[in-house]
């Protein structure tokens, strides 16, 4: 059996929207080089929506392809829509990533939120502090 | 394909597995059985002990046949933890960066109130017999030192530490899983007590390996059953894998010099391709390695996406990373030679062996250069380095 799933290999393999975005209007970047991790997400938000996103990775497959396919699911969505993106349903939506390393996909999912909130924080737009709270 | 993990395990040779047909097709008599059919059995495992024993300048009744270098290096350790015990004598003297078969034992004795004291390593890899003089004690039961590290592949002075243990009287074991076949052993030159070595290393099969104890030693079995290996190793002997091993043994031997000879070539080849790649570094002394053991650490990219990437080229390698660990941590071994985490995490050990051309070492250079570009120019962390938000931990 292969250590991750066709999905996985296709998004390690092709990453989406790997790059980075000029004057973005929020990024975020979480993890850091002692734990091997570290994923960074720009975003183009235009009329509350995230027009545009980029990412950059420091990391393994399961981190590249957890960056890419979280990319993808938020692009086009609407700014509450992308708050509400799970580490789980990054995970599903690669056909699953081995139990060790569903951190991965945590990682994409806060660092989405992170991107968001410096958007919030940017733009003065005022929220709850529990949206933003750490997961377990 | 490219097969460059020959330090995890090695192809079988042709004549090792000709050599084992017979023992499982037709003679597959158990050597303990009475019968003379039992008997052949029982003789063919004599002879092969005699010559794993010639192998290594040792005595056959020196010889325990064991399923491989964990298992040795268990055996080796327990046997001398529970001899010395006896005699109040509970401190162990090693290295930071053995094998998990070594450490892990060492850590269980640790919680059973033994002393383990492990050496520094150095940033070259390599200990000094100086300081196992130093760490030797009066309650010192036992001394473990590995022949060469399996990631960097740095030899270490067995001869120079063995006479040391000797002069103080304490017992000397060495893993030489890497080193059996690859460099030269001599258990009564280099004054060696327990040696473990493993089969599939130089082209045996796997799930076979070698105990040696000199004569004197008292081994305690982890196996315990019938009176097999003269009661200090229970179950059937392995009849088909000891003949396989023995004649790769002996193949391994006649043929190391040539071999070391050509793979030192085809490293030194490796290694300097490799380092022509920014902010990468050898890990390990560059000399006094094995022939066939490349290992390089590059800063800004994660060892496993690398791997992957390469396996996509057919390059089969391996890496020091915590993901491919499975562990949150990188690999002990390079944290032991002073490597940090952050470059840890971009380790791959590349290990040749007598397949290995020179079209394809090129390859691998290449491939590597290739992948290397690839994943820092997507890396946050290269970023960083390169907009001069990071110090650089190697030099260009």
């Amino acid at each position: 059996m292969a250590l991750y799933s066709e999905k996985v290999m296709d998004h390690f393999r092709n990453p989406r929207n790997v790059g980075t975005i000029e004057n973005a209007d929020g990024v975020g970047e979480v993890g850091n080089s002692v734990c091997g991790d570290i994923m960074k997400i720009y975003l183009k938000i235009e009329d509350d929506t995230i027009a545009d996103v980029k990412f950059e990775t420091f990391g393994c497959g399961s981190a590249i392809a957890s960056s890419s396919m979280a990319s993808e699911m938020i692009k086009g969505k609407k700014v509450s829509e992308a708050l509400t993106l799970t580490n789980k349903a990054v995970a599903e939506a690669l056909d699953g990533l081995p139990a060790h390393k569903m951190h991965c996909s945590v990682l994409a999912e806060e660092a989405i939120k992170a991107a968001l909130k410096d958007y919030y924080d940017k733009n003065g737009i005022s929220y709850e502090e529990s949206l933003f709270a750490e997961k377990e | 394909m490219i097969y460059a993990d020959n330090a995890a395990t090695t192809k079988l040779s042709r004549s090792a597995i000709d050599a084992m047909l017979p023992y499982m097709e037709e003679l597959y008599g158990n050597p303990s059985s009475l019968y003379s059919f039992g008997q052949r059995a029982k003789e063919v495992l004599e002879d092969a002990r005699a010559r794993i024993a010639a192998c290594l300048n040792a005595e056959p009744r020196e010889i325990f046949f064991t399923s491989g270098g964990s298992e040795s290096d268990n055996q080796a350790i327990l046997s001398m933890a529970r001899f010395g015990e006896k005699r109040g004598k509970k401190h162990i003297v090693s290295t930071a960066f053995e094998h998990h078969a070594v450490l892990h034992t060492l850590e269980k004795l640790k919680k059973e109130g033994f002393e383990i004291t492990l050496l520094d390593v150095h940033a070259n890899g390599v200990v000094t017999p100086e300081q196992v003089r130093n760490a030797i004690r009066e309650d010192t039961c036992l001394v473990t030192v590995m022949f060469a590290n399996n990631e960097i592949g740095t030899i270490q002075p067995i001869a120079e530490i063995g006479a040391v243990c000797r002069e103080k009287g304490v017992p000397f074991h060495t893993d030489a899983v890497q080193a059996a076949g690859h460099l030269p052993i001599d258990v009564k030159a280099q004054k060696i007590d327990l040696l473990s070595l493993s089969a599939h290393k130089f082209h045996g099969p796997k799930g076979i390996g070698v105990l040696f104890a000199r004569k004197g030693i008292v081994l305690e079995p982890i196996v315990c059953g019938g009176a097999q290996e003269r009661g200090k190793r229970a179950g059937t002997e392995n009849v088909p894998s000891i003949v396989g091993m023995t004649v790769a043994l002996e193949e391994a031997c006649a043929s190391m010099d040539e071999n070391a000879k050509n793979l030192t070539v085809l490293r030194d080849r490796l290694i300097d391709g490799l380092d022509n790649i920014p902010y990468a570094e050898l890990n390990g002394d560059r000399i006094k390695r094995l022939p066939g053991n490349v290992n390089f650490c590059f800063e800004g990219i994660e060892g496993e996406s690398l791997l992957l990437l390469l396996d996509d080229k057919g390059i089969c390698a391996s890496s020091g990373s915590a993901c491919t660990s499975g562990s949150l941590d990188p690999s002990h071994v390079l944290l032991a030679i002073g490597r940090v985490h952050d470059v840890a995490h971009g380790s791959l050990r590349l290990t040749l062996g007598e397949e290995t051309t020179e079209e394809e070492v090129d390859e691998m250079i290449g491939a590597v250069k290739e992948v290397v570009t690839y994943l820092r120019n997507m890396s946050p962390f290269w970023r960083d380095l390169t907009e001069g938000k990071r110090k650089h931990i190697f030099e260009e």
